[in-house]
């Protein structure tokens, strides 16, 4: 069983980030790094996968600068077994979609029967690599998967669903491409052992070349462009309503109902 | 030190009362369960020694704040809680009555309190107001005939257990520190209720809890002194009260040392050179603070200014404690540590003594100017 | 001259960290109040490889060095000073002793599933009535047979209430004083051998501390660890390392206090300024910073010196009584820094200062460093 999970490198969610001077790019100098946290399930979720089925291998794979090492190792030092980093200079300034069309052109050189993403990245937000993956891939999708079984021959994935209003359980045929929700899991943490054994291990490298775009750059590929930051408006102050608790519950369901609308 | 024997005689008395008594009180049980000493306090009435300081016409023993010091000491020695328990009791809830109040509050108040039949309490600490008192919020408008207080206080010893306390209160929000009053509120006034129960490092089994006005109407004539001389009150109130916690500082080191002794004389650690250092150093800081307390009680009995005295001894009396009692568990070694000894509590309840009634930053910055002032330098 | 965490050691220090913050930390407070034992944490510990730091991995250890064993002992107690006791105690003083003088069968039997986690183990040398000499030790062993009589009782074991594996310490020949103390290593099923009651103490308290008795207990002679008479050197050598972890924990303890301290110093609005901005508490803050860096490099020289198989007594025995003392005295001024709240129990600081005070008793009081210390510079 050959599982590739694909993952991005994010800005630590207790980092203040700082828009950059042409306003349309994250000032990174000084963020700590981290593996984006739905791809820790998906990672999480391979390697568990893995020790159940007792062979395969787990594969990270990301598209990304040099530092991106940092998390493809923080994976390889869960358990996993390989990590491949896409990047070549020419990627500078690639868009989601971009990113989704060089993954996908590296992945179908590739064997594999599932590949696992998180079901989004914390600092875009975007949701989009796993669903175009799928799309340029031509594979099944399911999305935000809370509970994932095989079938004994693991050519059939039972994935579950979790809504606000009920719970949708899915089959599907391997290969597919899933992506994980929280609660799909509870990460590991790193051992001694597993950080010694990632700093040993080779990270492979591909560039531009070697995703057949020699010379042609990005600009075909990419659709979208930032043009904008901003920080978002700065919260009103909270109003503290005066007067005895009678009057002032009098007040507040006065400013609840008239006011905020909100009853 | 040179104490009269009439002091000898009344420490011997106090003292013999709380080794005596005390223990049997499941002290440990009640500090682990923060469990008030009721039973205690009844003794404490009994032995007459709720209103040591004030004159017999209002309830006391007719006693000098020497003998109240001893009086503390003592109790402390045995039972950090119980030292504190009294010392809010006088020095906070009555002791403002007793300085500040008319002759119709020191009857209806202050005698109840000396005899014992209420305990007292005091309200100035705020959640935005701890060393800055005069960051006081809560807030006392003038009525008809009564005054409505609202706000909160914080920290405040004996909360849940007294009927009488002695309150702060913002009375003209455009005079900063002159604008703050004090009032005598009594438990049952409506819009008085008890907040928040802490849970202490140590001296668990006193009660501190938070103090709520919502809309409290207070009497007019339960106006403490003039209106706007609250930081006043509260100012000359704790230079008092500081005497008192360097007592109780005082008794809590001195637990510490004879409970070391105890332990050197059944382990034979006389002999050890480091063992000799330590009680030396314990030794000579106690009987440094026991003078320095005593002087600032007998400079008060004396009529003469002790605000810089009584916070030199606060100071050095608490952090004597502090360091006896750590020295202590260091002699004792892992069974100091063990709640089958005594000496952790005394570590435990020792550092109150550095924080309540002014941190020994605030004793500092007293000292300090009070220098200053001595030497024409303010 | 490089005073700085390698590659890999910043890597341990930062997944340790993270565990510890995110894991550790929130149940502190619950473990020191209910003075339950840690058990989940271990486990998850274990799966980390943090019960078996020091032992190669051939003995199902993670083989890492002393430096790491250090950063690790200070990333735990940081967050829970329990948590970090009854780690350093597997790992210095029970799992260590096993490698370097257990036969190759003691280790298959004994080590392997402690290194991995699988059994906590405890050290029991401590007794009521020995005060700074072992070699007054009133526990004994007799041989009888192929098999040695257990009998005596030892106080303050760390991890008693779970461990499963004692490395015991027992007079062999009570008139030989030191050399006649031999090691050996119990299982808690031996017939004979029962822990008492949990130490309700000061701090640490959820480390499971209790006294251990051993009635007649048969220990088989194939269970002595090292040669009879040996122990005491085994006893000590494991404590020169046992302080690297109680100079780390204490370190742990006081950055703790310190970090709390100094947020609510920006928080904490007194007179119109954060209280931070006075005097008389930077001072309190900036004593706080210089001892804790001050206190780690002693910790880390000693570590660079055991890791370079340099002897490394002294080193460990100055960074255990400097870093126990500054703990203690920092942790008691993060309380002041705080005030009243600090004497709550809404705040961490009162438990940062609860759990120091042990740190300059156990694995050798203050006054011991002093002894090994002061031999050590008359040399």
């Amino acid at each position: 069983m050959n599982i590739i999970v694909c993952i991005k490198q994010v800005p630590d969610s207790e980092a203040q980030v700082k828009i950059a001077s042409d306003g349309k790019a994250l000032d990174l100098d000084q963020v700590k790094f981290v593996l984006n946290p739905y791809d820790e399930f998906a990672v999480e979720e391979a390697i568990r996968i893995k020790e159940k089925k007792g062979d395969g291998t787990v594969t990270v794979v990301s598209l990304g600068p040099p530092r991106v090492k940092d998390a493809l190792r923080s994976a390889l030092a869960m358990g996993a077994d390989q990590a491949v980093l896409l990047w070549d200079p020419a990627f500078e300034g690639l868009d989601s979609h971009g990113t989704a069309v060089l993954l996908s052109r590296y992945l179908a050189g590739q064997t594999y029967d599932l590949i696992l993403l998180g079901k989004q990245a914390i600092d875009d937000d975007m949701s989009y690599i796993g669903p175009a993956l799928a799309d340029l891939l031509k594979l099944p999708l399911v999305s935000v998967v809370t509970k994932l079984e095989f079938s004994p021959d693991y050519k059939t994935a039972f994935a579950q669903r979790e809504g606000e209003r009920g719970v949708e359980k899915i089959e599907v045929s391997l290969p597919a491409v899933l992506t994980a929700q929280k609660g799909l899991n509870e990460p590991r943490y790193a051992s001694l052992m597993g950080i010694m054994k990632a700093k040993k291990k080779e990270i492979q490298e591909v560039n531009a070349a070697a995703l057949g775009m020699e010379g042609s750059g990005t600009s075909d590929l990419v659709k979208s462009r930032v043009t904008k930051l901003d920080y978002p408006p700065k919260r009103p102050p909270g109003k503290i309503v005066p007067g005895d608790a009678a009057t002032a519950a009098k007040e507040l369901v006065r400013l609840l109902r008239e006011e905020a609308k909100i009853i | 030190m040179f104490l009269s024997e009439r002091h000898e005689a009344f420490r011997k008395e106090v003292r013999e009362f709380a080794e005596h008594e005390l223990p049997n009180l499941r002290i440990q049980e009640k500090e682990e369960e923060n469990v008030f000493p009721k039973a205690a306090v009844e003794l404490l009435i009994r032995q007459g020694l709720t209103g040591v300081p004030f004159p017999e016409k209002y309830g006391g023993a007719g006693k000098d704040t020497l003998s109240y010091c001893i009086t503390v000491e003592e109790i402390s020695r045995v039972w950090g809680s119980l030292g504190l328990t009294l010392a809010a009791h006088i020095s906070l809830g009555s002791y403002p009555i007793y300085h500040f109040g008319t002759e119709e509050q020191k009857q209806k108040y202050l005698a109840p309190l000396a005899r014992g039949e209420v305990l007292g309490s005091f309200g100035l600490t705020e959640p935005g107001a701890g060393s800055d008192a005069s960051a006081t919020k809560t807030v006392a408008e003038p009525g008809d005939g009564h005054y409505v207080l609202s706000g909160s206080k914080n920290f405040i010893t004996t909360a849940n257990y007294a009927d009488t306390f002695v309150v702060t209160a913002v009375t003209d929000r455009t005079k900063g520190a002159k604008g703050i009053s004090a009032f005598i509120v009594e438990r049952n006034f409506p819009g008085f209720s008890i907040g928040k129960k802490e849970d202490k490092l140590g001296l668990r089994a006193s009660d501190t809890a938070t103090l709520v006005f919502d809309n409290c109407q207070v009497p007019e004539e339960n106006l403490l002194g003039q209106e706007g001389q609250g930081f006043k009150i509260f100012m000359v109130t704790l230079d008092g009260g500081r005497i008192s916690i360097g007592a109780m500082a005082l008794g809590i080191a001195q637990a510490s040392l004879d409970e070391c002794l105890e332990y050197v004389r059944t382990h034979k650690l006389q002999d050890e050179q480091w063992v000799q250092e330590k009680i030396a150093d314990m030794t000579a800081r106690i009987q440094a603070a026991r003078h320095l307390v005593y002087h600032s009680a007998w400079k008060k009995d004396a009529g003469e200014p002790f605000g810089k005295e009584s916070a030199i001894a606060k100071y050095f009396a608490s952090e004597t404690a502090t360091g006896s009692a750590s020295s202590a568990i260091s002699i004792m070694g892992l069974d100091g540590i063990s709640k089958r000894y005594p000496a952790e509590r005394f570590f435990r309840d020792a550092k109150l003594t550095e924080i309540g009634e002014g941190t020994s930053q605030i004793q500092k910055i007293v000292i300090a100017r009070n220098l200053f002032k001595e030497r024409g330098l303010l | 001259m490089k005073l700085e965490l390698t590659a890999d050691q910043q890597a341990f220090q930062e997944e340790v960290r993270k565990f510890a913050q995110k894991e550790l930390a929130p149940k502190a407070a619950y473990h020191d109040k209910t003075q339950e034992f840690p058990v989940e944490s271990l486990k998850k510990m274990a799966e980390m490889g943090l019960l078996g730091m020091s032992v190669p991995a051939e003995y199902d250890g993670a083989g890492v060095d002393s430096v790491t064993y250090a950063v690790v002992i200070l990333e735990i107690s940081k967050a829970d000073a329990s948590c970090g006791v009854i780690v350093a105690v597997q790992n210095s003083l029970v799992a260590l002793p096993l490698y370097k003088w257990g036969t190759e069968e003691q280790k298959q039997k004994f080590l392997k599933p402690l290194a991995a986690g699988l059994r906590i183990g405890a050290y029991c040398l401590t007794e009521p009535n020995v005060g700074s000499d072992p070699g007054d030790m009133e526990t004994t062993a007799v041989m009888e047979g192929d098999h040695y009589i257990l009998n005596g009782t030892k106080t303050f074991i760390t991890s008693a209430q779970k461990a499963e594996t004692f490395v015991v310490f027992a007079a062999t020949d009570r008139k030989a004083g030191n050399k006649g103390i031999s090691c050996f290593v119990v299982d808690r099923e031996t017939p004979g051998l029962s822990v008492g009651p949990k130490e309700d103490m000061l701090g640490v308290r959820a480390s499971g501390t209790a006294a251990v008795t051993f009635e007649n207990c048969k220990i088989p002679v194939g269970n002595r660890l090292g040669q009879e008479g040996g122990g005491f050197r085994i006893a000590m050598e494991a404590l020169d390392c046992g302080r690297i972890g109680i100079a780390a924990q204490a370190i742990g303890i006081a950055e703790a206090a310190f970090e709390a301290s100094l947020q609510y110093s920006r928080e904490r609005k007194q007179f119109g300024q954060p209280i931070g901005d006075f005097q008389m508490i930077q001072a309190m803050l900036v004593k706080m910073a210089t001892e804790i860096e001050a206190s780690r490099l002693l910790l880390y020289l000693a570590a660079y010196k055991k890791d370079k198989g340099e002897r490394y007594s002294k080193e460990s025995s100055m960074a255990k009584l400097f870093a126990s003392k500054m703990a203690v005295e920092n942790t008691i001024n993060a309380v002041q820094i705080f005030g009243g709240y600090g004497y709550t129990k809404d705040y961490p600081v009162e438990r940062h200062m609860r759990d120091s005070k042990v740190t300059e008793i156990y694995e050798g009081t203050s006054q011991i460093q002093n002894l090994v210390i002061a031999k050590a510079i008359a040399k």
